[in-house]
């Protein structure tokens, strides 16, 4: 059984109908990438994983290890191992980016019945990746991202997912806005964290990042469809030739 | 259209009857005794300040005080016994607690510690004795702060009895904040009207609280507060009023000073507080500021008059409201630039969170500027939680009561973090969240 199935999946934003049939399996360990034209869906589909209120689902199912999370709340499927880093990712003033790191952490593992984390052990995990991304002590006391550049937002949501330790990370253009610098430290946060036990969707437009988060596989998306799938050398050809065939294909 | 005088309230009349029986009993003669007369012909001509009056239209007194409470009698030994709970929102925080029963002040619950450079009264003693250091003050400053025509502050006039004197004298730092608990004390409907005068003479620092933790009684409160040259004085006003609620704070603040308040109200009835402040002399800062928190059917309203009456001052007007049932809030502020008042720079900005769809929230901010060189400008929201937000939140597990907590929070927090007092800013975060955690 793979760790995450999307049978089929038809939805509509406003009856607009934005996924149109979308089949895609990412299995247990495994980092997919999923890359495509502009408005083929693809941060609709990472909107739709995380469970984003206005989003109807038609048609179809998605699967997380063997069970349907459609009806769940969003914080449900956190608990569950769903992590989307988000692609702009929102300030919110007021409140420290440690109480808010420490609350996300205790409020899923209290939904999974499990105990608060240790306080030494959680300001260990946070100092260390903190170190890691470039992520100053400064910051973690300030509002979550609140006065941040593009690249630090991109990097405070790695932290949050290093934290959090997901099951299925879904990374949508973690890569958009970023320096070459930039995207070097948030590629190297995102390959700390592979894992035999964790699958990775990374969205991207550009062939780019995948150099430095080398995948498994890579899902072309075209019209609300996955529409071609192939190794990590797909990208590369993607690069060369432009999506101009697969617009054109899925018309 | 004629103006017709139109019949009188139960409320008014109750407030006639008892100015002509307590007139002989209130304190003060001469001109104290006109100024007293002035007011109360002021409120016989034209009755409780109400929708059609521009000022007050969103808080219709004649409509909203249904009845007049008598004047409270003098606080017996019980009425003080159950006085003493008040103020606890800063029990935590090292203050000189002035406390005032019904609007009489309790000289045995207060902490009356000599202090250099500092006089401590009340407006009743003041207004009896003669010749005393309390009575030149009132008579140089009472009704003098700032002049207005408000209803309110003339029936405070009118009724005045009691309330705190007090005198910072030049370059005085006081070591504590000045705690000014205005307790409820009396176990039947009751009414006070309490005048303060604060005076802070030149180069003095100041912090001092008003704060008026009160049951079924309605209070009008006045606090007159002058602010010397060079002087840096901090204002809190704290509020938690069952019964009607209407208080006006008087301010005429001088040059080179620095002035910031911060009014706190949560669980009341109807609650009106008026900020009427002068910047009076060149080059002063001012930071006014202010968080009301409401459910069920709260009312209240924020309304300020800030008269820029000098050059190169700096203002900035900042609220907030949180509005959940059918609450309903109201802020209403207006800058003046007077004509010579070149180089003012003023900014006010009101921000209202409503939690439910039955809620009201009226904004009415403006600007009436005479000078032509000059930086002002004003903002108004009120929206909703955000669902993007939310969202995000949720999207890292925590669940929605507790995102939406979350940011309740984060929305009053960004305006307590601006609270200089590290006492007084937890305690009043404190507050706030124990009003979080009472939400259903």
């Amino acid at each position: 059984m793979s760790f995450l199935e999307i049978k089929n999946l038809h939805v509509e934003v406003e009856d607009k109908k934005i996924l149109k049939g979308l089949t895609l399996t990412v299995e247990k360990g495994q980092v997919a990438a999923i890359m495509g034209p502009n408005g083929s869906g693809k941060s609709t589909l990472a909107y739709v994983l995380a469970g984003k209120p206005g989003y109807q689902i038609t048609e179809g199912d998605i699967l997380l290890n063997g069970e349907s999370i459609l009806e769940m709340a969003p914080d449900e499927r956190a608990a569950k191992g769903v992590f989307l880093a988000f692609q702009y990712p929102v300030e919110v003033p007021g409140v420290a980016t440690m109480t808010f790191l420490r609350t996300s952490l205790n409020a899923q593992r209290k939904t999974r019945g499990e105990g608060e984390v240790s306080t030494p052990e959680f300001m260990k995990l946070v100092r260390e990746t903190s170190a890691h991304l470039g992520i100053s002590a400064d910051m973690l006391k300030r509002g979550v991202n609140v006065g941040f550049s593009g690249g630090e937002k991109k990097r405070q949501e790695i932290l949050q997912m290093a934290v959090l330790q997901p099951r299925l990370a879904v990374l949508d253009e973690t890569d958009s806005g970023l320096d070459i610098d930039a995207l070097k430290v948030v590629a190297d946060g995102v390959n700390r964290l592979r894992s035999p036990e964790r699958s990775m969707i990374v969205i991207t437009h550009y062939q780019r990042l995948l150099n430095y988060i080398v995948p498994d596989v890579v899902h072309v998306m075209a019209k609300g469809k996955v529409v071609r799938t192939g190794g990590k050398e797909l990208a590369l050809e993607l690069e060369a030739k432009g999506y101009a065939e697969y617009v054109g294909e899925a018309a | 259209m004629a103006d017709v005088t139109p019949m009188k309230t139960p409320a008014e009349q109750a407030l006639t009857a008892a100015y002509e029986a307590a007139r002989g009993k209130l304190v003060g003669k001469g001109a104290l005794a006109d100024l007293r007369a002035d007011a109360f012909q002021r409120f016989e001509a034209s009755g409780l300040p109400h929708r059609r009056v521009e000022e007050w239209k969103y808080t219709d007194l004649r409509m909203l005080m249904r009845e007049a409470y008598p004047l409270a009698p003098a606080p017996d030994a019980a009425a003080k016994a159950r006085a003493k709970e008040a103020g606890q929102i800063l029990a935590g925080v090292d203050c000189r607690r002035l406390v005032f029963v019904d609007g009489a002040f309790a000289p045995e619950l207060s902490d009356l510690t000599p202090e250099a450079g500092l006089t401590v009264g009340s407006l009743a003693e003041a207004l009896a004795n003669t010749g005393n250091l309390g009575d030149a003050l009132v008579a140089e400053h009472v009704g003098k702060t700032f002049a207005t025509e408000d209803m309110a502050v003339a029936l405070n006039t009118a009724f005045m009895g009691d309330g705190a004197v007090i005198r910072v004298a030049d370059d005085t730092t006081l070591q504590r904040p000045i705690h000014l608990v205005f307790a409820s004390g009396s176990d039947k409907p009751s009414a006070s009207f309490v005048r303060s005068l604060v005076v802070i003479g030149k180069g003095a620092q100041v912090t001092i609280i008003e704060d008026h933790d009160s049951s079924e009684a309605q209070v009008n409160a006045v606090l007159e507060l002058v602010v010397g040259d060079d002087a840096k004085a901090d204002y809190y006003k704290i509020t938690r009023a069952k019964a009607l609620h209407v208080a006006s704070l008087l301010a005429s603040v001088g040059a080179g000073a620095m002035f910031d308040t911060f009014a706190f109200t949560s669980d009341s009835g109807v609650v009106r507080n008026q900020h009427f402040i002068r910047f009076a002399g060149e080059d002063t800062q001012g930071n006014i500021r202010g968080v009301s928190l409401l459910r069920g059917k709260e009312h209240v309203d924020t309304t300020l008059l800030i008269d820029h009456a000098a050059g190169h001052c700096a203002s900035r007007e900042q609220f907030k409201a949180v509005l959940d049932d059918q609450s309903h809030g109201v802020f209403q502020g207006k800058i003046v630039v007077e004509p010579h008042a070149q180089k003012t720079d003023a900014k006010m900005m009101t921000r209202a969170l409503m939690l439910s769809d039955e809620a009201e929230s009226d904004n009415k901010p403006e600007l009436e500027i005479f000078a032509d060189d000059v930086a002002c400008g004003h903002g108004a929201t009120a929206s909703a939680l955000d669902p993007g937000l939310m969202f995000y939140l949720m999207s890292r597990g925590i669940g929605a009561k507790e995102a939406e907590s979350l940011l309740i929070q984060s929305f009053i927090g960004e305006a307590l973090e601006e609270i200089e007092h590290e006492g007084i800013r937890e305690a009043l975060t404190f507050a706030a969240v124990r009003w979080l955690g009472a939400r259903g």
